[in-house]
C-alpha cells in the first residue's frame, strides 16, 4: 500500500488545501468575524447619543422586541409591495419575449439588436438610474412637460408625492433593470428544452398558446423556480433606487422605505444595537432563501443545467 | 390561414419589441439630450434636440470643487479595476482548488460555498464597519476590494466552466513534464479559463463600478469617495438651487463609459450570461 503510493501517485491534497485558502480565510475575516460581532451586538442595549455612547450593556431579547414593535413590519411590506410591483411584469414580458425569440417560426428582424438594448439597464448604476428617475420625473421635469405639451394631462403629476406613483417608480426601475436579464437566461433554459417535444406537438394539431403552456412552461419550471427565489433575494437588498429616488427618507410617509434602507439609517446613526437585532432577522430570511437555492443547485445535475436536471429526474438516475 | 396568423404574431411581437426597446434607451436619450443644455434651456421644457452647453457643463462638473469627480473616476476605476482582477483570479484559484485536488474537506468545502452562493453582504455590514474600523481601514478604498476575494458566484460559474472545458488528463500531462502545481495553474490553467476569466472580469467591473451601500458605509472623506457616493451627494437638501445641467452631466459620466464599453462587447456579454449557468 504504501509503496504503491509512493509509485503510483504522489498526494496532491495539500495543494488543494493551499489554493482554496485565501478564499476561506478571506471569508472568514471578512463575513463569518462580522457575522458573529452583528449576532453579538444584537442581544446588547448598544446606540450612540449625541457624542455619547451608551452602552454595550446586555439587554438580552429587548432590542427584538422592540424592532418588532416598531415600524419593521410596515418596511417588509413595502420591500415586498415594490418588489411585486417589478417582479410580476418582468416574469411575464420575459417569458413572452423569450418564447418569441427561441421560436423558429417567428421571424424577427433585428433579435441581436433587441437582446442588446434589453439587456442595457441592468448595466447602468442603479445609483444614477434612480438620480435620472427622480430628475425626469419631477414636477418639472422632461416627464411632465412631454405629457402637458402633448395635452395628456392638464397639470403636472406630481409623481413622487404619491404612495402608488413613488412604489410604481421604483417597481419600474427595478423591471427596466432586470426583464433583459431574465429574458436572456429563459431563452436559455427555452433552448434546451428537445425539439422533438415541440414537433411532436405539432404534428398532433398544437396551438401557440397550447404549446406555451403545456410544454414551454412546465419544462422550464425549475428555472423559474431558481428565478423568482434569486428575485426575492435580490428585492430584499432593494436599496440603491429607493434610497437615492427618496433622499433616504423613503417618501411620501416611508411607504417606499425598505428594510435595507432602515438598516442603514440604523447603521449610519451608529445604533449597533437595533441595526445588529435588524440584520439578524434579515440574515434568517436570507438564510431560508439560501438554503433553496442550495437545494435547487445541488439536486441538478453537475453542470448546473436545470432543465437537464428536470429531464434526468424525469428519466430516474440518468 | 396559418401564415397570416403566424404574421399577426409577427407584427405583434415586433409592436412589443419595439416598445420595450424604446423605453429602455428613451430615458437615456432624455439624459444625453439634457446633459448638452444649459439650466436655462433645461427650465424652460423639454426638447428632443440637444443644446449647445456640452462643454460648459463639463466644466462645471469638472470644476466643482465641493464634487471632486475625476477623483471619484479615479477611485471608482482603482476599486473596480482591482476588483475585476482579484475575483477573477482567486475564484479560478479556488474552483481549481476544489476541481483538480482530492482531499478530505473537497467536499464540505464546496458544499460550503454552494450554500452562500447568494448570502446578501448587508445582512453582515454592521459587523464589518466594526471590524475594519477596529483594523483601522475605514475610510480606506482596500476594505472595498480585499473581501472580493470570496466570491461564491464567480467561483460557481469558474468551477461549471473548468467541469466543461478543463479535461483533468492536462494537468497529469503537465506533471510529467515538469511542471509545478502553481506553475500549470498560472501557465495552463488560467489561459484555457480566459473566457469565462473575460466576462466574469466585466460583470465583477460594472458590480463594483455601480455599487453603492457598502461603499457609503466605509468611505467618509470626500477625496475617497467613489461615484455612486458623489450621485447620491447630488440628491442632498439643496437640489433645488442645483444646476440641472450639471446634474444631467455627472450622471452622464456615471453611465455612459458603462454604455460605451457595453455597446462595444455587447455581444460576448450577452451570451456570458448564461456561459457558466445553462449549458446543453
Amino acid at each position: 500500500m504504501e509503496k504503491q503510493n509512493i509509485i503510483k501517485s504522489v498526494s496532491y491534497a495539500k495543494w488543494g488545501y493551499i489554493f482554496i485558502l485565501p478564499f476561506f480565510l478571506s471569508y472568514a475575516i471578512f463575513s463569518l468575524i462580522p457575522l458573529a460581532d452583528t449576532i453579538r451586538n444584537s442581544f446588547y442595549e448598544y446606540y450612540a447619543f449625541g457624542l455619547k455612547t451608551v452602552g454595550p450593556n446586555w439587554t438580552g431579547l429587548s432590542n427584538y422586541i422592540s424592532l418588532l414593535s416598531s415600524d419593521l413590519p410596515k418596511y417588509a411590506w413595502n420591500t415586498f409591495v415594490m418588489w411585486v410591483l417589478g417582479f410580476v411584469p418582468q416574469i411575464i414580458i420575459s417569458l413572452v419575449l423569450a418564447s418569441w425569440f427561441t421560436d423558429a417560426r417567428l421571424k424577427i428582424r433585428g433579435k441581436q439588436f433587441f437582446k442588446v438594448v434589453i439587456y442595457l439597464p441592468n448595466l447602468i448604476m442603479a445609483s444614477a438610474f434612480a438620480m435620472l428617475f427622480f430628475a425626469l420625473f419631477s414636477n418639472a421635469g422632461p416627464i411632465n412637460s412631454i405629457l402637458l405639451r402633448m395635452g395628456i394631462v392638464g397639470e403636472a403629476i406630481r409623481f413622487m408625492e404619491s404612495t402608488l406613483g413613488a412604489r410604481t417608480l421604483v417597481g419600474l426601475m427595478n423591471f427596466l433593470m432586470w426583464f433583459g436579464n431574465t429574458t436572456i437566461m429563459l431563452m436559455a433554459a427555452i433552448m434546451g428544452i428537445n425539439p422533438s417535444i415541440f414537433e411532436a406537438a405539432e404534428l398532433d394539431g398544437c396551438t401557440h398558446i397550447q404549446k406555451f403552456f403545456r410544454i414551454t412552461l412546465p419544462q422550464i419550471k425549475p428555472l423559474l423556480t431558481y428565478t423568482l427565489i434569486t428575485s426575492l433575494i435580490g428585492g430584499l437588498q432593494m436599496f440603491d433606487v429607493p434610497q437615492i429616488l427618496t433622499a433616504g427618507k423613503g417618501a411620501p410617509d416611508r411607504t417606499t422605505m425598505t428594510l435595507i434602507m432602515y438598516l442603514n439609517k440604523h447603521l449610519q446613526a451608529k445604533n449597533y444595537g437595533i441595526a445588529g437585532a435588524l440584520s439578524v432577522f434579515l440574515f434568517i430570511i436570507s438564510a431560508i432563501l439560501c438554503w433553496m437555492v442550495f437545494k435547487m443547485n445541488t439536486d441538478s445535475d453537475p453542470d448546473g443545467s436545470k432543465s437537464a436536471a428536470r429531464r434526468a429526474r424525469k428519466g430516474g438516475k440518468a | 390561414m396559418e401564415s397570416k396568423k403566424s404574421n399577426g404574431r409577427t407584427i405583434l411581437a415586433h409592436v412589443v419589441l419595439i416598445i420595450l426597446a424604446f423605453l429602455c434607451l428613451f430615458f437615456f436619450y432624455i439624459l444625453i439630450i439634457n446633459a448638452t443644455r444649459s439650466h436655462a434651456q433645461l427650465q424652460l421644457g423639454f426638447s428632443f434636440l440637444p443644446g449647445s452647453s456640452f462643454l460648459t457643463n463639463l466644466n462645471s462638473v469638472i470644476n466643482d470643487p465641493a464634487i471632486p469627480i475625476l477623483k471619484g473616476i479615479q477611485n471608482s476605476l482603482i476599486v473596480s479595476g482591482c476588483c475585476a482582477a482579484i475575483v477573477t483570479y482567486f475564484s479560478a484559484l479556488t474552483a481549481y482548488g476544489i476541481y483538480a485536488y482530492d482531499f478530505k474537506l473537497k467536499r464540505a468545502a464546496f458544499t460550503f460555498i454552494m450554500a452562500i452562493l447568494v448570502m446578501p453582504t448587508q445582512v453582515t455590514a454592521l459587523g464589518f464597519l466594526r471590524l475594519i474600523t477596529s483594523m483601522g481601514l475605514d475610510d480606506s478604498l482596500l476594505p472595498l476590494i480585499i473581501p472580493s476575494i470570496a466570491s461564491p458566484a464567480v467561483f460557481y460559474f469558474m468551477h461549471s466552466y473548468m467541469q466543461s472545458s478543463l479535461p483533468r488528463e492536462l494537468i497529469e500531462a503537465a506533471r510529467i513534464d515538469g511542471s509545478k502545481e502553481f506553475g500549470t495553474f498560472n501557465r495552463i490553467v488560467l489561459p484555457i479559463m480566459k473566457p469565462a476569466i473575460a466576462v466574469q472580469a466585466i460583470f465583477t467591473f460594472v458590480g463594483s463600478w455601480n455599487n453603492y451601500f457598502i461603499p457609503a458605509l466605509v468611505i467618509t472623506s470626500k477625496n475617497k469617495q467613489t461615484l455612486p457616493i458623489m450621485i447620491a451627494t447630488l440628491r442632498g437638501a439643496d437640489y433645488m438651487n442645483f444646476d440641472m445641467g450639471k446634474i444631467y452631466m455627472m450622471i452622464t459620466i456615471a453611465i455612459v463609459p458603462i454604455i460605451i464599453i457595453y455597446l462595444l462587447l455587447s455581444k460576448f456579454i450577452v451570451e456570458g450570461v448564461t456561459l457558466g449557468g445553462v449549458k446543453e
